[in-house]
């Protein structure tokens, strides 16, 4: 196989004039490139085009667990227009995401500038800082959980020892206590992937560049403001996407820590299709909820790209 | 020159030992913040029961360790050794068709031409913009469908699919890496093609298979909901399901301490697998930064 045939190729210029045998050698990389991807394409085909196909037909359908389903055309999107409970789990996943994700960044950021000097004390911190993220939503929900838990937890007991709380109190039973514990949770455990992200994205600012500004006079804080945030801005946009996409399909904590309660108060919207598919078995209603919520993170992460490209780019 | 210098040293040097010294408070006291809640799980899942059910003040065990949590842990469900098995397998599996399906991906993405190719490549990267959690209804049917309804293989299929947009990312990019002259004289030494991919490019891009399995591991074993829906067999039930179970008082009485040794089971493999492998799991991470 000469390096000729592969360059053209490589560029797709057709091998016409290359005679039969090129051309036989041709087709043969082609099946064999096709034979070598085939089994993620089949993957990705039976596990989710096809579902992703049968979750727009089921959701024209009235789709029970059991016995026949039976075509309703559009009436479970128009039923949703009066499921208040869908539309308060949607607000409320939304409030959350633009809450946690806000806290986050607010974490996140200046942990970024603090570790970002490359050396060893640096990167013990960072690891410490790392080491929630890995462990899994279901897990750290599960600790979590225990640790608000009213009588035989951690902060209760903890503050009325301390003298803080005159009494126990149960963060579980009020909205607020339970909100706020659960943002608490999270940027405890998702603040160390986006601090890495940033730091990244701090890292890739040219020094030289931070430097000559300062020559020429620029403070700490307009550098900060006028080079390196600009520069970051692609790292900024991943790290919010990966942030947003995440907080809007929120399910574990919710479902371990307060069971959408108190009063279905936090309630997420997948908690919701949850519900109404697997608890309900209203598979059908299930399927036509999933699809708005697909149709509004597939908006959501089509804007975010945009923010993402670079709008030199664009032009 | 020297005179003038002299005062001034010592004085700044004192600043810099006082800057530093602060920063590495600043730096302990983070790490000691997000490290507590981890150490306070491990520790209390050490406790003898009864002092497992008072608040964990100290967090550690006052009357002794013992590992009454872990027997408990034996006697729920199936008992914990089969779901961490469950738990296990789902994994390595997971892990295995994720590495040998995206690697085989990866090349033929990289090295070959074929129609339509930009277009397949496209379609799996751009899964990772649509949420599972919309298609678990019909995976729950096609599953029930094809007789893999409640099997561990079936949420091993799933698993991979999921993590494919990474993985064949991850792959074609490593295989991007590898300069095309090092495959063609191989062949001219007279290697065959799967010669060649076996035993000149593997070894070049295990850093992207480690990454890569690294990624899987950690997806296939905190996993939650899909579990939740797909497994209804408690015999299948992986170890998030099991210990949610225990929780929210499925098995008696919740026992705190026991759902701590749960998530401590949970957790450290986790821990271990990221502190050993830190460098290709970070790498896996800023791939997508700079990209």
């Amino acid at each position: 196989m000469s390096i000729t045939t592969q360059e053209t190729e490589a560029a797709g210029i057709g091998v016409r004039d290359r005679g039969r045998s090129g051309r036989r050698k041709r087709l043969r990389r082609s099946v064999a490139g096709l034979l070598f991807v085939s089994p993620a394409i089949l993957l990705v085909v039976v596990f989710f085009l096809i579902p992703l196909g049968s979750a727009a037909w089921m959701s024209l359908h009235r789709w029970p667990l059991m016995g026949e389903p039976r075509f309703i055309g559009l009436d479970n999107y128009v039923r949703m227009w009066s499921d208040s409970r869908f539309w308060d789990a949607l607000g409320f996943t939304i409030y959350y995401t633009v809450v946690v994700t806000i806290a986050i960044f607010a974490v996140a950021f200046p942990l970024a500038l603090f570790v970002q000097q490359p050396n060893r004390a640096n990167s013990f911190y960072r690891t410490a800082v790392f080491l929630p993220v890995v462990v899994g939503f279901g897990s750290a929900a599960l600790l979590w959980v225990w640790l608000m838990h009213v009588d035989n937890g951690l902060f209760s007991p903890a503050a009325q020892g301390l003298g803080i709380t005159e009494g126990r109190f149960n963060l579980l039973a009020s909205y607020n206590g339970v909100f706020w514990s659960i943002i608490i949770m999270v940027v405890w455990k998702t603040a160390g992937l986006t601090m890495v992200i940033l730091m990244t994205g701090l890292q890739g600012v040219p020094s030289d560049i931070l430097e000559a500004a300062r020559i020429d006079g620029a403070s700490a804080s307009q550098r900060f403001r006028r080079i390196t945030l600009p520069l970051m801005r692609r790292t900024i946009a991943l790290a919010l996407t990966l942030s947003v996409a995440g907080s809007m399909l929120a399910f574990d904590q919710f479902y371990l820590i307060s069971s959408g309660g108190p009063r279905n108060q936090t309630l997420t919207a997948v908690y919701w299709i949850f519900t109404q598919s697997f608890v309900s078995f209203r598979l059908g209603y299930g399927s036509a909820l999933s699809i708005v919520l697909l149709v509004i993170l597939v908006i959501i992460s089509t804007v975010q790209l945009r923010l993402l490209r670079d709008p030199r780019d664009a032009r | 020159m020297t005179d003038t210098a002299e005062p001034a040293t010592p004085r700044r040097r004192q600043r810099r030992l006082a800057e530093r010294i602060t920063r590495h408070l600043v730096g302990v006291t983070i790490s000691a913040i997000f490290l507590a809640p981890l150490f306070w799980a491990v520790a209390a899942s050490l406790k003898p029961t009864a002092e497992a059910r008072r608040p964990p003040l100290p967090p550690w065990p006052t009357t002794g360790f013992s590992t009454d949590s872990y027997q408990v842990l034996g006697s729920v469900g199936s008992g914990i050794w089969t779901h961490a098995a469950n738990s296990v397998i789902v994994s390595v599996a997971t892990v295995a068709l994720s590495v040998v399906v995206s690697f085989f991906a990866g090349y033929g993405f990289s090295r070959f031409s074929f129609p339509l190719k930009n277009l397949l490549f496209v379609l799996i990267i751009s899964t990772i913009m649509i949420p599972f959690q919309s298609i678990l209804t019909p995976l729950f049917l096609i599953l029930a469908k094809v007789g893999l309804q409640n099997t561990l293989f079936g949420l091993i299929l799933i698993y991979t699919t999921l993590q494919l947009p990474f993985s064949v990312f991850m792959m074609r990019n490593a295989f991007d890496g590898i300069p095309k002259e090092l495959e063609e004289a191989a062949r001219v030494d007279g290697a065959g093609v799967f010669t060649v991919l076996m035993r000149v490019m593997a070894p070049l891009v295990l850093p992207g298979v480690v990454t890569v399995a690294i990624f899987a591991f950690l997806a296939a074993w905190n996993e939650f909901l899909a579990a939740l829906v797909l497994m209804t067999d408690q015999d299948n039930y992986t170890l998030p399901i099991l210990i949610a179970a225990v929780r929210s008082g499925n098995y008696g009485s919740v026992d705190w301490g026991a759902v701590q040794a749960g998530v401590t089971v949970m957790m450290v493999p986790c821990l271990i697998l990221f502190v050993t492998l830190q460098r290709y799991y970070l790498r896996g991470l800023t791939a997508g930064a700079v990209k």
